[in-house]
């Protein structure tokens, strides 16, 4: 029994049946890793080679390749908050936005809140310029962001 | 224009437009029910016969794209959808997934037959956690109803339909990084050829199209090639590379307008005539500055080039790079391009994947001194700096692998060129712009 449940084990070996090789599902089975344990750690890593039937390096060189993974040294808190900071949010007030909601919760991009609720991030485009300046909350958009709504939106986390 | 009836967002907003029961009673379906009774080289034919050109950035002609396919292949050959939307400025897949993702399965399942493909994937983007949900729900009340599965309708044809989620990267947008991605690796895009039509996913032949093509196949297959072709630009003459620019097309309108939002008109409108007549005019009672015309990878029109067409060739003859996704961004007279263009290059700095040198080192160094630039410490030999390693990255000058190293050069080459007065003045002033919010992300 290592770090991953049967049930993830399970979950991860579901998706076997979408592909024509296991090596498809690593980006897959680290949503579902991450998704559950807030990180991936190195040993998770070797727990999907195994499952997969890959060499772990092959697991790991393509989740540091997506940033958006994290491993033992970055957990994520309990929801991730991304700041849109291209270009047609940055003309509405993006980055101002960023700012505001970084001294909130006292952390830099990057950084989880001290109650372990909200890790702050920058994002390129979300995809939602029309609600400039937007966010995204773990992976549901908020369109035209106030100072004051940021402030509500945290709250309800 | 008055009299355009949107088709592509003709459901969008009407209660419950995501289900297959409003869908059905809308017509849904029967045009895949059309072509499951045609050949398959008929259903080809009739999307080349449209003149649809691929509507995710690069405007290759849809059937064409197809024939490249081997012919009599014993399978299995792919259809990869690219849902990964990623280029800044651009939404109009989002809207069509999120609210009417039976249109977008149909026109999947319409060019699954026509290519004979039994398996198609949808690689979407992470952060469209919303189309995720609306696509996930129709995908399985298509394999309820049957549409979707083994021995469709009784014809033989089987499909299956696969979502999957992608991990926050610009580059997986791009057809061999997606496919690269796809395969559980990192997004590094391939040498071409071999094209993904003879060697892509899974080293099969592989379509990648995007999802707004999807539905205009659907569209087509409804209404006919002809229908199509009504709408729209004609081949340029004077541009024998010109396929012509049919049909209706999603433009995306955000940054300094009254009314940002996705809308849905013939081929060739005008950038001013998106601000004036469907974007509610530039905010605050300004003037535009600058329009990016398709994604920022395009470039920059500036005030006197708001009556270019925003048609496959239009952007093109003002120096842009294309129309790319045909998604406008206003910048208003009040703002710094020099700010502008920094927010362009820290993003391609950012997302380059890093595998070929002139791309990797050419991103860091625009944005490096486009940093310095804009605190201060610019010197005037800087925009020829910039224009020298502009112009050495990118398939067109052929030192890097994809495109992702053209589009970061565009929007440097397309500013000095037509800005170039503002950046000096700039520079000579001994301007500075220091935001409180540059160090927050210098640290990441
Ligand atoms: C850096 C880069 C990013 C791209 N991103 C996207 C994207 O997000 N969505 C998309 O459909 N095409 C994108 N493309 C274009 C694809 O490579 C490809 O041409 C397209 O998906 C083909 O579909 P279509 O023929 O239906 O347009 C991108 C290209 C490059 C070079
Ligand atoms: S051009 Fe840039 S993004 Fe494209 S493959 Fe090369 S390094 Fe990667
Ligand atoms: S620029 Fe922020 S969502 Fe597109």
């Amino acid at each position: 029994m290592g770090v991953l449940s049967e049930e993830l084990r399970d979950q991860i070996r579901a998706q076997f049946p979408n592909y024509p090789n296991k090596r498809a599902v690593v980006l897959p089975a680290l949503h579902l890793v991450q998704d559950a344990q807030r990180h991936v750690s190195i040993e998770a890593v070797r727990e999907i080679a195994e499952l997969l039937e890959l060499h772990p390096s092959e697991v790991h060189d393509t989740m540091t390749f997506y940033q958006f993974f994290k491993d033992e040294k970055h957990k994520l808190g309990k929801h991730r908050v991304w700041v849109c900071r291209s270009i047609s949010c940055m003309l509405r007030g993006g980055e101002e936005l960023l700012q505001h909601m970084c001294e909130k919760l006292h952390v830099h991009p990057g950084q989880t809140s001290a109650d372990g609720k909200v890790t702050m991030e920058f994002a390129e485009c979300l995809g939602a310029c029309d609600g400039a300046p937007c966010i995204l909350v773990d992976d549901e958009a908020h369109m035209n962001i106030t100072p004051e709504k940021a402030d509500e939106l945290l709250k309800s986390l | 224009m008055s009299t355009f009836e949107p088709t592509l967002l003709a459901r969008i907003n009407k209660p419950d437009s995501q289900s297959l029961e409003t869908y059905r009673r809308d017509g849904g379906y029967e045009g895949f029910k059309k072509a499951l009774g045609m050949a398959p080289v008929d259903v080809i034919n009739q999307v080349k016969d449209s003149g649809l050109r691929g509507r995710g950035g690069a405007g290759f002609p849809t059937g064409l794209k197809w024939t490249f396919l081997p012919k009599d292949h014993p399978g299995p050959i792919y259809l990869a959808i690219n849902a990964d939307e990623s280029e800044p400025a651009t939404f109009n897949n989002r809207i069509l997934m999120e609210q009417d993702p039976h249109q977008v399965l149909e026109g999947i399942a319409i060019s699954c037959y026509a290519i004979k493909s039994k398996k198609a994937y949808i690689y979407l983007r992470y952060e469209y956690g919303r189309s995720y949900r609306a696509l996930k729900k129709a995908i399985e009340e298509c394999y309820a109803a049957g549409l979707f599965g083994q021995n469709i309708h009784g014809t033989g044809f089987d499909l299956d339909v696969v979502l999957h989620r992608g991990a926050a990267a610009y580059i997986c947008g791009e057809e061999t990084g997606l496919i690269e991605s796809l395969e559980g690796k990192r997004a590094w895009p391939r040498i071409k050829p071999p094209f993904p039509a003879i060697e892509g996913l899974f080293r099969k032949p592989t379509i990648v199209n995007n999802i707004e093509t999807m539905a205009c196949v659907k569209q087509i297959l409804d209404r006919g090639a002809d229908w199509f072709k009504s709408m729209g630009v004609p081949p340029d003459p004077s541009n024998p590379r010109d396929a012509g620019s049919y049909g209706p097309k999603l433009y995306c309108i955000s940054g300094h307008v009254n009314k940002p939002g996705c809308v849905e008109l013939p081929m060739g409108i005008t950038a001013r005539q998106l601000i004036d007549e469907h974007g509610g005019g530039v905010w605050k009672g300004r003037n535009a500055k600058a329009v990016v015309p398709g994604g920022i990878s395009m470039g920059f029109l500036s005030a006197s080039e708001l009556d270019t067409p925003l048609d496959f060739n239009g952007p093109g003859k003002v120096g842009c790079l294309g129309l790319g996704t045909a998604a406008i961004t206003v910048i208003d007279d009040h703002t710094s391009m020099v700010d502008v263009l920094f927010n362009c290059a820290r993003f391609f700095a950012h997302e380059s994947c890093g595998q070929c040198t002139p791309c990797r080192e050419g991103t860091a160094w625009m944005h490096k001194i486009l940093a310095r630039i804009r605190m201060g410490e610019g010197q005037s030999r800087d925009l020829d700096l910039l224009n020298e390693v502009a112009s050495s990255m990118g398939i067109i000058p052929g030192t890097t692998i994809c495109g992702l190293s053209d589009g970061a050069a565009w929007p440097i080459k397309n500013a000095i060129k037509k800005f170039r007065s503002e950046f000096e003045e700039y520079i000579q002033t001994g301007r500075k712009t220091v935001k409180p919010s540059d160090a927050l992300m210098e640290v990441h």
